[in-house]
This record gives structure tokens, sequence and C-alpha cells, in this order.
């Protein structure tokens, strides 16, 4: 099975961390820092990569997020695993 | 638990412990809710050995350094153990450090060998620096098969029988360097003995013992010197029991309170605020009349705790929290950074034993502790046995540095006479921090500032400005310098720390979106828990020294008698 095109992947993270934080979805932007746009520590972030997990139905060791605070570099950690 | 008296090195105290209690169960491994690893302390002593005739082989002398890059896991201690059988001196490295960090601290303690998981060797192998790697051999763990290892070993393939040598050391020999900062400036390498870690352990153990049964959950990096100690050292020279998570995600670790009785844990105070925070929600989403008991509850609880912890009544009390914690939870104990007072009250008024102390790399450990004798949540303890603390050159307040002498400080940095000279002088052990023994008389010390330019932050990371200047390097300013917020601006308080960068602009150069954005831009070259958190515009030239070094103490001098920290602007 091929991964979904690298936007919309971005877009369901972008969507997914809106809702999870209540943040307005357009105050988030791809290339955003997420730990000052969601206001959240490292914690809270793999809170969020949990989210993902169970959103994209796969496994992401903790070890992705580290060094990732934007979007779209997540993004394309998480489809390189679908 | 070891009569440490007895032991000239932790390596000799270690393998008497794997003796005393080859049945016990010394540690758990967890991955999510699955258990990967369960070894008693004999079967630990079963997968060192390999490893230890690993070492052996490769000509691995008394004193030759190892370092070990790697999450919480047991072949940390297995790998850790094996080093110190065979007398070498252990480098445990952050593993969040960058890949060029970790080479920069490589060769800077001259390591031979390295241990190494595997996604963090791949990153250093694909470093640009790479062919900069002065280690000699590289163990990875857990290495993919058929991954390019790059000349690398696997560390599962050391299958060797055969009884290894044990190498004796002495109490004055080096057991640990231990990194407390300079990836970016000049490496700070604590050169820690024998004797401070022994010693260092009999005070932590005389006031929270371990023993066979307990259960040690260790969440922070072992690398640190607080899991070192009271996630490795402590535990083992009692016969308990250690609990690893390859995982950090809140529920996994609040499942593993449950799932394996967890008796102990150290927190930074990023972690304990979580959990706070996650009781809240769950409180707040009580009906009315279950929320308005529990009020009451706690607030029977608080009365009846006031002078001491009273564990099995408060278990009574409030018997879903403490299940929560799997029910045996005997202390949290929070160091490495400020807590808000607020966040330790809260859990104490829970019936939850909360400790807080205060350490630092340069004193192996812990400096002072809370002995709970009663909880005090606005200091950071009392000085642990062994320690003197004094406050030097107080003011009318009694707020000074606060100096350390005990035989757990570290002999000196590693290759720095200078930084060495700055921070013991006569013995005593300048910490740098400001604090003031408070009016009680029974010795408890408040930290109320820093008086050097750093920040903690509260996941427990001392953060040197000159360590993250390099980023800004080439910055179209004139120049720039970074500092701590509260070293420009001294405030008697810890906590709401950050980073500033000062700027100084070219003559008729405006600050314009651009230059912001490029400031943006290079901060997020940054860890995440390494960047500015603002920026300030300073309208004077830098004052300099002959060879043209910013005077940064004057300069912080100057802005902070010229400007407020409202002029911060974030970025």
């Amino acid at each position: 099975m091929s991964a979904p095109p690298a936007d919309r992947t971005l877009d369901e993270i972008l969507n997914l961390a809106a809702s999870h934080f209540k943040v307005a979805r357009e105050k988030l932007t791809p290339d955003g820092d997420f730990f000052k746009t969601l206001g959240i520590d490292s914690l809270q972030a793999l809170d969020l990569l949990t989210r993902l997990e169970h959103h994209f139905r796969i496994e992401l060791p903790d070890y992705e997020l580290q060094g990732v605070s934007d979007f779209r570099t997540l993004a394309n950690r998480i489809r390189a695993r679908l | 638990m070891l009569d440490l008296r007895q032991y000239a090195s932790l390596g000799a105290a270690l393998k008497d412990a794997l003796e005393r209690w080859p049945n016990e169960t010394c540690l758990i491994e967890a991955d999510r809710d699955r258990e990967k690893v369960r070894l008693t302390y004999s079967d630990f002593k079963e997968m060192a050995r390999p490893l230890c005739r690993a070492l052996e082989d490769a000509d691995f002398k008394a004193g030759d350094r190892a370092a070990i890059i790697m999450t919480n896991q047991s072949k940390w201690l297995i790998s850790a153990y094996s080093i110190f059988f065979c007398g070498g001196v252990l480098v445990p490295l952050d593993y969040k450090l960058t890949a060029a960090e970790h080479l920069q601290l490589l060769a800077h303690s001259k390591a031979r060998f390295l241990v190494v998981e595997y996604y963090l060797w791949r990153a250093i192998t694909q470093s640009r620096e790479f062919a900069k790697l002065t280690v000699e051999i590289v163990l990875v763990t857990e290495a993919p098969a058929g991954a390019d290892l790059r000349g690398a070993y696997r560390w599962e393939e050391f299958k060797r029988k055969g009884e290894p040598q044990f190498v004796v050391r002495q109490r004055e020999d080096t057991a640990c360097i231990v990194y407390s900062s300079g990836t970016g400036g000049r490496p700070k390498g604590c050169v820690l003995t024998h004797d401070s870690y022994l010693e260092q352990c009999a005070s932590l153990t005389a006031w929270y013992p371990f023993w066979p049964g307990v259960r040690y959950l260790s969440i922070l990096p072992t690398n640190h010197a607080i899991d070192f100690m009271v996630g490795f050292i402590g535990p083992f020279v009692c016969g308990a029991c250690v609990v690893h998570l390859r995982t950090l995600r809140p529920e996994f670790v609040r499942d593993a309170f449950v799932r394996y009785r967890i008796t102990y844990v150290s927190l930074v105070p990023m972690v304990l605020k979580n959990l706070e925070r996650g009781l809240r929600a769950k409180f707040d989403e009580l009906k009315p009349r279950k929320r308005w008991m529990l009020d009451r509850l706690i607030g029977l609880n608080k009365m009846l705790t006031r002078g001491r912890p009273r564990v099995e009544i408060s278990r009574r009390l409030l018997p879903q929290v403490h299940k929560a914690f799997g029910g045996e939870l005997r202390a949290l104990i929070v160091g490495g950074a400020f807590t808000d007072p607020s966040t330790l009250q809260f859990f104490y008024d829970l019936g939850i034993p909360v400790t807080c102390g205060y350490g630092l790399t340069e004193a192996c450990t812990a400096v002072t502790l809370n002995d709970l004798k009663p909880f005090r949540a606005d200091t950071v303890g009392k000085p642990l046995p062994g320690s003197e603390v004094r406050v030097l050159n107080p003011d009318s307040d009694g707020i000074g540095e606060v100096a350390v002498r005990s035989r757990a400080v570290m002999s000196h940095y590693l290759d720095d006479a200078e930084q060495t000279a700055q921070t013991i002088v006569e013995g005593w052990l300048l910490t740098g921090d400001l604090g003031r023994f408070d009016g009680d008389g029974r010795g408890h010390l408040q930290l109320v500032g820093r008086k050097k330019n750093m920040i903690v932050t509260a996941g427990g990371k001392n953060i040197y400005p000159e360590d993250i200047e390099a980023v800004f390097d080439g910055l179209p300013v004139k120049e720039f310098c970074v500092f701590a917020a509260n070293y420009l601006w001294p405030q008697k308080t810890l906590g709401n720390e950050m980073l500033v960068v000062v700027v100084r602009l070219e003559q008729n150069q405006q600050f314009d979106d651009r230059l912001r954005e490029e400031m943006i831009s290079r901060n997020r070259r940054l860890a995440d828990f390494k960047r500015v958190g603002g920026y300030l515009v300073w309208e004077k030239d830098f004052p300099r020294t002959a060879s043209l070094k910013i005077k940064r103490g004057e300069l912080a001098a100057e802005i902070g008698a010229g400007t407020a920290r409202a002029g911060v602007v974030g970025i």
C-alpha cells in the first residue's frame, strides 16, 4: 500500500493537533514550531505522538520526535512508516 | 544493603551485589505494555560476562575510558557494570545531544570505547563530522539485521564464555567523567572518583533506603547524575529492582506505576507537573458530590500528615489516588531544576510523600534533600550526611552564593585547570547558585536565584549561553551576545528562566522582518530545550577586552541597569 500524499498527511496532523490541544486550526502552519504554537512541553508532544499513532495506525518510537519541532518534519517521519 | 565502607570501587561493590542477591529481580524493561526483559542479579552477571570478555580481548586497561550513549534500558546498566568490572572510566553522555555534540564530547573525553544505541549511532555516522570520530571500538545495540554499522560491532554478538578477570581500583581513582555542559563552548567534564560515588550512595540511602523488593522506576536519563545514582548504584547495592521504560509517553508511565507497584521514582519538575495536570483534570471531571467528598478527604489528610507523612493512613483515605500510583509508592523524588512549591504541596496533600532536593553534577548527585520531617515545599531540604553547605558573603537577607564541601564533590574538570580553580576554592565547591538558610534552625536551604549566567530547564537541563551562541554566528548584525534573562535582571526567585539574545545593529540598520526571520530560523536549529526565548536590541557597542572578547559581566550590568526585562521581544 502506498503512502497518502504528503499534503494530506500533514493536513491530518495539523487538524489532529489543533483539536487535541484546543488551538485554532488556522494558527498552525506546516513549518511552525509546534512547541511554541501549541504551547506544549516535550511530554505533551509525546502525548501528541500517541494520538498520531492511533490515527495513522502505526507505532512511532519516542526517538522519532527527537530534534523535531515542526509539523512538516513530523509528517515526513510518519509517512516513512505508513 | 552492602556496607559500602568496605569497598574501594563501584565495580567491587556492584560485583558483590550480584553475588549477594542472585535470585532477586534487578531489572525489568518494558516497552509500552510489553515486558521485554526481566533479569535477576544472577542473570545480569551472566549477561555482563561476554561484554567483560570482549573488553579484555580488546586490551581494555585500568583507567581506559568508555562512553555510553543510550536511552534507559538494561543494556545501559550491563555495559556500565562491565566497564567498571574491567577497571574502566565511564563517560555517560546525554542521548539527547546532537551527533556533532556527541562527537565533540567523545573526542574531549578521549574515550577509547563507545556503547551506543543503533538509532543514535546511525545519526553519528550520518553526521558531517563523522570523520572526526576518535573512538577505537564501537558496540552498537539493537541494530537491525543487515544494517551497515560502519565498522562498529554488534553488542549482542558477544557470546564469549569464560570468567573475566576483575580489575581492582582504588577509592581515589576516577570512576566517571560526567559532562555538566560545554557542547558549544568549553566542555565541563566533571571527574568523579569511586570515593565520591560510594560516599554519596551511603548518605542518600541513609535517608531513603532501598531493600530487596523495592522497585524503582527509572524515568530520568541514566546519564543524568540523579538516575545514575538512584536508578542504578543505589538500588543495586541494596538488592532492589530497577524498572526501565522504553517510552516516556505519559500514559505508559502512569501504567507502569500500577503494573510494577513502584516504590520510588525520581522526576524532574516537568514530569511532576504533567502528572499534576493529569490528576487535576480527573478531579475536575468528578461530579460535584464526589468532588466535594474528595476535597474533604484531602483536607483531612492534610491535617493528619502535617508533622510527617503517614502513607498507610493516606492510602486508606484516598485509595483511588494511591491506586493510580500503584498503591506502594513511598516517595516521589524531585530534582534537577526549580520545582514550583504549589506542585509539591499538591502531591503531599494527597498523601504522596514528595521530596525535593538540590544537587549538581559537580557534587556527584545531591547536596541537600528534604527528609520530610516535616515536609517543606519551600526549601530544597537539608544537607545530606557528609555534606557541608555554606552561604558565602550573605547580604542583609542572609542570601549569598551556596558553597559545598564533601567527599562527593568532583576532583576537577577534565583538562581544565583554570575552570577548576575558579569552581573549587580552598576545598569548597562554588555552586553559582544563590541561597539562604531559612530561619527554622533546622538547616533547610532555600534557593533564590543564580549568580552564574546559565539557565536550568524544567526538564533538568543546564544551558549555558556560550554553548549555543555558535548557532547565531554570522547573524547580519554588528554584534550579539546571549544571556540568561535572570543574569541580566537578577530576581530573588527561581523559575521563569529563559535565554535572551542581545543584538547591536549596524549604524543605520533597522530591525526588520528579515532579520527577525533569520533569528527564528537559526534558533530552530537548536534542540527545543536550548532555544532562546527572546531578543533585545541594544543601542551601545559591547565592551570588549584587549583581545576583543566581549566583557560579558560588564555588558550584563550595563543592560540590567539600562533597560527592563519587559523590553525583551519574544521569538
